[in-house]
């Protein structure tokens, strides 16, 4: 009772997907901060190996749901045992990954239960909030933190008086960790409720055809990336040279997505994907909350821009005034002479 | 014959932010914005539009809820093709959030009789939540299609969509009525029609009321709205260590030099 609950998503390969172990390793610092169990909700086709890997993040107890309705996920099957379980184990905080399946699933729990849920946080805390009107104080909720409004503003949200309290994160916003390779925790087998019969004939899978994924920036260790500044798709490709030339992958902002300068898959920032990697090229880029949000916490940080005042410098380990397209291959020349 | 609704909101033109966005309770003051079409409502009335051009006498209704000029979508959308709409504008909705949001949409559709499809954008570009079409599915006890990008086939009984996976898509069939939400990667909208501009052009958007609705007061507005605004920081960036450079041979050499140095390149 009154825990924090992950809700895992299992990935293709049958595994607990990255986004929900990193919830985990966020879970745990919070359920320790409040002095409670870390739970998690695994539900699928033969989950039971993969929900015993949740224990090394610190998961004391991993409900699992285990019925063939439950794999590929749906919305409606595992709306109908979430819910269930929710409301059973009545838990204060329960976090979904702000992916495919988690954007799908939350928002109906929260329907289904009236309470609050923030999408996209980039932090979570706990922490205490004073209501100005009532003056009542909440003591140890949850700090829902996220840009909001196109990135003018950082917003701190707050769900006072409903429980649960929910919040979605995106992939690679939290660090995943492991707390004790040894920690021990124990399965929950969770009864699938009744309604599950007409859950399962409302919506159905007629093909799923999954990609090999072509384009993983996730893990790189030099990113290259362009902004709106870069100025048309063929100034795009001198990055991909750029990018070639010193081992790195090619980034970009939402702006230069929606320009069609480049692949989707490539997106930095909020609603694309977070990167950490050792260095950081941002060309052209002017660096809103949005696009930071996915990239700050590179090790070094290098801005080329004519704006000596964009946003992104002030986050710059370098900046280098001037036109991306002729201070890239000036660049691209003074690393080769430096390799010889 | 299918009974269609199409959710779509007016939003502020989220690129062109002033220092009067923002009210001092943290909620947005849409009159000092400019405004759009939400761009994934959009779509999605466009892929009501396909569904009502392959099954012969269906309806496509646009529900808005904002202002009194949230009309002038209500307006363009009738344009293009949906044979009405109408706008909740009430100061009871101010303030809501997804949830009180839902609540007041969900209510409206009730309003409408029997309804076997309701697409809407999957989210809005003023929020990026991507909550309110599921939400308004479970308050109608409805399944839900999200991420939707292409109309595969629909009939009066069922439709086939092909919706976005993070790597890859899925094939999936739903038994009506059910709701859907549309991703940017769906069709472009039709244009508005001429003849259609001209015909409807003296028209008299309707407007609702929360009395109009059935509603519970208190699951309206910032009343019926679990989350609350604890703090608002407009974004001012810490400065770090920053070294600036002009764009000399020599300046550039020596930054390679550097990185090189330290194993960064």
């Amino acid at each position: 009772m009154n825990n924090v609950l992950v809700y895992c998503e299992i990935n293709e390969k049958g595994a607990i997907a990255d986004i929900s172990l990193e919830l985990c390793t966020k879970g745990r610092q919070l359920a320790t901060q409040l002095g409670c169990k870390l739970e998690a909700a695994v539900m699928g086709s033969g989950v039971k190996s993969a929900a015993e890997t949740l224990y090394p993040y610190g998961v004391d107890t991993a409900f699992v749901a285990d019925d063939k309705r439950l794999s590929p996920y749906r919305t409606l099957p595992h709306f109908e045992v979430l819910s269930t379980l929710i409301e059973e184990q009545k838990p204060q905080i329960v976090l979904f990954g702000a992916s495919s399946v988690g954007r799908d699933l939350a928002p109906r729990i929260a329907s289904k239960l009236k309470c609050g849920l923030t999408a996209d946080c980039t932090q979570l805390e706990i922490g205490s909030h004073e209501d100005i009107k009532t003056k009542k104080t909440y003591d140890n909720i949850l700090l829902q933190i996220r840009p909001a409004f196109g990135g003018n503003i950082i917003a701190t949200i707050v769900c006072p008086e409903t429980r649960p309290q929910m919040a979605t994160v995106r992939e690679g916003v939290m660090k995943k960790e492991i707390l004790d390779a040894n920690y021990k925790g124990e399965i929950a087998p969770v009864k699938v409720p009744s309604t599950l019969d007409a859950a399962d004939k409302a919506v159905e899978i007629l093909k799923r055809e999954i990609e090999e994924q072509k384009i993983d920036i996730k893990g790189a260790q030099i990113i290259v990336a362009g902004g709106y500044g870069m100025g048309s798709k063929e100034n795009f490709a001198l990055l991909h040279d750029f990018a070639h030339l010193i081992g790195g992958s090619v980034g970009a902002t939402r702006a230069a997505v929606d320009a069609g300068f480049c692949e989707g898959e490539r997106q930095i920032g909020q609603t694309g994907v977070t990167v950490r990697p050792k260095l950081y090229i941002a060309c052209g880029i002017s660096g809103a909350v949005q696009h930071r949000a996915g990239m700050e916490q590179s090790a070094k940080i290098i801005s080329i821009n004519t704006d000596p005042d964009a946003p992104i410098n002030a986050i710059a380990d370098y900046t280098i005034v001037g036109d991306v397209m002729t201070v890239i291959p000036q660049f691209m020349e003074a690393y080769k002479k430096n390799l010889k | 014959m299918l009974n269609i609704v199409v959710l779509a909101k007016q939003v502020p033109d989220t690129h062109n932010v002033g220092a009067d966005a923002m009210n001092a309770d943290g909620t947005v003051n849409r009159a000092a914005l400019p405004t759009v079409f939400n761009p994934e409502d959009l779509k999605a009335l466009e892929m009501a539009l396909q569904v009502k051009d392959q099954v012969e006498g269906s309806k496509v209704t646009v529900v808005t809820m904002g202002p009194p000029r949230a009309a002038e979508i209500i307006k363009d959308s009738i344009s293009r093709g949906a044979d009405d709409g109408f706008v909740l504008s009430d100061m009871r909705f101010a303030g809501a959030d997804t949830l009180a949001t839902s609540y007041a949409l969900s209510q409206a559709i009730k309003q409408l009789g029997p309804v076997d499809l309701i697409f809407g954008g999957r989210q809005a570009i003023d929020g990026d939540t991507a909550q309110v079409g599921p939400q308004v599915a479970e308050k109608l006890e409805m399944p839900q299609v999200t991420y939707a990008e292409k109309l595969l086939g629909v009939d009066d009984k069922a439709i086939c969509i092909r919706r976005r996976l993070e790597h890859g898509t899925e094939d999936v069939k739903a038994q009506l009525p059910v709701l859907v939400t549309v991703t940017l990667a769906a069709r472009d909208c039709r244009f508005p029609n001429a003849h259609r501009l001209i015909r409807h052009a003296k028209d008299e958007v309707r407007m609702t009321n929360a009395d109009a609705i059935n509603a519970d007061m208190e699951r309206l507005g910032l009343k019926g709205s679990p989350t609350k605004v604890k703090k608002i920081e407009n974004v001012v960036l810490a400065h770090k260590e920053s070294v600036r450079l002009e764009p000399t041979e020599a300046s550039l050499n020596e930054l390679s030099a550097t990185l090189i140095k330290e194993h960064i390149l």
